[in-house]
């Protein structure tokens, strides 16, 4: 019965946002604003709506409805709570109705606190936004319906899979389909104004708080993703380049150009159809990261079932909705009004290099990921693009764009004063020097390109330090005035100062781990130590523990440094006999500036081509393969990565996001010197 | 000219919308087998212990030409597809080996005694060892193994009428020869 009421409140829902997407549309066409102010109830009932069916999703889920075809094929009556509800979107069609649920969400949220937007703008983003709904509730209703029965119903489901039973995956999908779907209301955005034909400084800033929020979420997602695959997927390695990693990090790319861009519209009315592009394009890649996941046109470790039904469903929504936004694009955007014009040395021109840079960096991986697609429908082989294209193309591209960020800030708008703004940072200089030396004394004969990174990361923290302590003039007032300055700061400058100095983290923790980690893989028996960066591992053996839904292998390390005792690592190796897989579980003991990461592998079987299970060889304790790393600042990848979302938030919360309208009358005014480009 | 450039991202978007499109007719489940034209990996597995055939290994399957078919209880595709293997069993067209993947033993008993059992010998491989050897990703999947032992051919999803009328008799008619 329950899953029956999901079923047709989905149906609801998809009526609803059939009429949300046209009816607003056609009202603000004719400046009706009855028929423009039934997008708003539409929006909210229509979020109503899928929340319900998603309720009822997940009550099939957390009692083990077994007649629910998608809860037997993705779940298990052991499987924790915890995993019985985070399930739901570990598979396919579970996710698309976490899909839609946000994307209802960000929907009624602009019908909710949309009081500041003019009629017909509010209209015609929430009837582009149920376009997006309606296209979804489509493509789940036909093609991947979740609340199919199965009749019978089998005794017991088929697992969740066993890699996906892990707090870290369980909160990484929301978090990054929140930052994905959070596009499509900057989207929604973009299209309206197209339609409007108009992009104003009060457009920029209405559209900031959709990205800042989706930008934020998305931050955090690819930061938690990364976090499971380190200590998951057990190779020691945070980031694999894989396809589905790459789709979520393109928009990620595009939206932190497009975070800059809309700063340069808002302030001086100019890039306004590089922004409005920008937007387009985020979400546009959103939706082709879940073409790429879904259709399997690409295989990957994180690719979902493969149907091709689905994946011609939403290439069609992909042509229909890109396409289509795109055309308007080509026919409206031209008209928009180019706004002032500026010089390259200044802020808007620093703004206009990270957008050169993060759009070269974000195309260089798109062909990295299609690459392999486009050769394959050339029929010129099968070929895999890796890390080594990844890090040859995109790590040039940041290491200018991470220079410039250090400095952009310094720079005044309209025409700034490079000269001054070095002479500012003479600090800085001083101070990425001494950190390269003392990089180079501590890790003599390393890699040149390390102290490139930390160098880096050390001249973008202390300029941002610098350019903080200047704004609060700090040193140069009392210290009681400088904090009550501090205190007075626009959030948006917090929020820059904390999103800038966490990519300095995150810089410094990536160029450590790639330039220093130690690696040891070998075979140990219990009494067998293993010296790494100057840690002693003594192995203690294997236990089996039995775990609620799966059986453990537990191995011991005790790590001493120095004769001090530091830690007792337990790595296991669970396997869920259900899937009748194996997962590494790997212990990891952090200081916070180093990780000490242990996973235990195969037991030593006597030789080449036995059987799985043989008898070990010799009589005594079986060997085992165990690979330990030594990673050095490796937490401060995420620690970065937090810094930046927090930065994220602050900046949403800025009083300029909440107060009422800016004068949309400022318009004619700055519309005016509309000198050519 | 100015408006040329407006239609860049357009066009761009279209070549790579093409590429797509291209991609979806390639089908996924073609993905080469890596043990295609290989021989089959060796095994030994025990009987279903009730169903009165013998237990299956490498050795029993080498010889003559055969289906090894992987079927589950729980599998709801395999349900659909067991009339045909049913069909050929009775023509003694040629043996047909069952793997019994990942199931309980007496579900799996309850399922051959109601619908029939087409199988010469089955294998019971309740942890899904063997079948991590043999490549099987879902189930049913069928494979056709020649005299000496090689996989041939390897069908994903449930065999239907079509399927064996068009694909798999022919295959094993030219193997036979």
């Amino acid at each position: 019965m329950i899953p029956e009421i999901g079923h047709f409140a989905l149906i609801l829902a998809l009526v609803i946002a059939l009429v949300q997407a046209s009816v607003p549309l056609l009202g603000a066409a004719r400046g009706d604003p009855v028929l423009m102010n039934l997008a708003r109830p539409a929006a909210l009932a229509q979020f109503g709506f899928i929340a319900i069916a998603f309720a009822c999703l997940m009550q099939a889920y957390v009692v083990s409805d077994f007649s629910v075809l998608n809860v037997a094929q993705n779940s298990h009556s052991t499987v924790p709570l915890l995993y019985k509800v985070t399930g739901v979107w570990s598979n396919h069609e579970g996710s698309m109705v976490l899909w839609v649920l946000i994307l209802g969400l960000f929907g009624a949220a602009v019908a909710a606190f949309g009081d500041n937007l003019p009629m017909s703008l509010r209209a015609r983003v929430l009837s582009v936004q149920a376009m997006i709904g309606a296209a979804f509730l489509a493509f789940i209703l036909f093609t991947s319906n979740p609340f199919l029965r199965l009749d019978p119903p089998p005794i017991d489901g088929r697992d969740v899979n066993p890699l996906l039973q892990d707090p870290g995956l369980a909160f990484h999908p929301p978090f990054l389909y929140f930052g994905y779907v959070g596009l499509s209301t900057t989207f929604s955005f973009a299209v309206a104004a197209l339609i409007e034909g108009r992009v104003d400084p009060a457009w920029a800033r209405w559209v900031r708080p959709w990205t800042l929020a989706a930008w934020s979420s998305l931050t955090l997602g690819i930061a938690l993703g990364s976090w499971w695959a380190y200590y998951e997927l057990g190779w020691g390695g945070f980031w694999f380049w894989d396809p589905v990693e790459n789709s979520s990090f393109m928009p990620w790319l595009v939206a932190t150009a497009l975070l800059h861009s809309a700063i340069v519209a808002e302030k001086r009315d100019a890039l306004k159809s590089w922004t409005v592009l920008l937007a387009l394009i985020a979400f546009a890649l959103s939706l082709i990261g879940t073409f790429l996941v879904r259709s399997g046109v690409l295989t990957s470790v994180h690719a979902f079932a493969v149907d091709p039904a689905r994946g011609l469903f939403i290439l069609l929504i992909l042509v229909i909705g890109i396409g289509g936004s795109l055309a308007l694009y080509a026919v409206r955007a031209p008209l928009l009004k180019a706004g002032g014009l500026f010089a390259p040395i200044s802020r808007e021109g620093a703004l206009v290099l990270n957008n050169l840079l993060l759009s070269t960096a974000t195309a260089t991986v798109f062909l990295g990921t299609l690459y392999p697609l486009i050769l394959d429908a050339l029929d010129a082989g099968k070929v895999s693009v890796g890390a080594p294209y990844f890090n040859a193309t995109f790590v040039p591209l940041m290491v200018p764009l991470v220079a410039a960020a250090a400095i952009g800030p310094l720079l005044g708008w309209k025409r700034g004063d490079l000269a001054g703004a070095l002479q500012r940072l003479k600090f800085a200089a001083a101070f990425t020097a001494v950190v390269v030396l003392a990089t180079l004394y501590l890790k003599y004969g390393g890699p040149t390109l390390a102290l490139v990174g930390i160098g880096l990361a050390a001249w973008l923290a202390a300029a941002t330090a610098i350019e903080l302590a200047e704004r609060i003039k700090l040193f140069r007032v009392p210290l009681p005035e400088a904090l009550r300055r501090a205190a007075n700061l626009p959030r948006a400058a917090w929020g820059m100062t904390l999103a800038h100095a966490g990519l300095a983290v995150v810089i410094t923790g990536i160029t450590a781990t790639q330039a220093w980690q130690v690696e040891r893989i070998a075979l140990v028996r219990p009494g067998d130590v293993l010296e790494l960066a100057g840690y002693r591992f003594a192995f203690r053996g294997v236990v089996d523990v039995p775990g609620p839904n799966y059986a453990a292998k537990r191995g011991t390390f005790e790590v001493t440094y120095d004769g001090r005792p530091i830690a007792v690592l337990t790595p296991e190796r669970r396997f869920y006999p259900v899937q009748g897989t194996t997962t590494t579980e790997a212990a990891i003991h952090t200081t916070w500036l180093a990780d000490l990461y242990a996973v235990i592998g195969e037991p030593e079987a006597s030789g080449p081509g036995n059987a799985p299970g043989a008898a070990p060889r010799g009589a005594g304790d079986p060997g085992w393969i165990a690979r330990l790393y030594y990673n050095p600042l490796v937490p401060w990848i995420w620690i970065g990565a937090v810094i930046m979302f927090v930065g994220g938030l602050v900046s949403l919360s800025d009083r300029r996001h909440r107060i009422g309208a800016p004068a949309r009358g400022r318009r004619q005014a700055a519309a005016q010197p509309a000198a050519s480009d | 000219m100015r408006r040329a450039l407006f239609l860049l991202p357009l066009v761009a978007f279209i070549t790579v919308a093409a590429w797509f499109a291209i991609g979806l007719t390639r089908d996924p489940s073609k993905i080469p087998s890596a043990l295609l034209d290989r021989p089959m990996p060796e095994f030994t597995l025990p009987p279903l212990q009730g169903a009165n055939v013998p237990e299956l290994s490498a050795d029993a399957v080498r010889g003559h030409v055969a289906l090894v078919n992987v079927f589950a209880s729980w599998c709801v595709p395999c349900k659909a597809e067991h009339p045909v293997l049913m069909r050929l069993a009775r023509d003694k067209r040629l043996p047909i080996y069952g793997i019994n993947y990942k199931d309980w033993w007496e579900d799996s008993l309850n399922w051959l005694k109601e619908l029939g059992n087409p199988y010469t010998a089955i294998g019971y491989d309740d942890q899904g060892r063997i079948g991590i050897e043999w490549g099987v990703y879902g189930v049913p999947e069928t494979f056709v193994v020649d005299r000496d032992g090689r996989i041939r051919y390897k069908h994903i999803g449930p065999i239907t009428p079509q399927v064996l009328a068009e694909t798999l008799l022919p295959l094993i008619e030219r193997l036979e020869k």
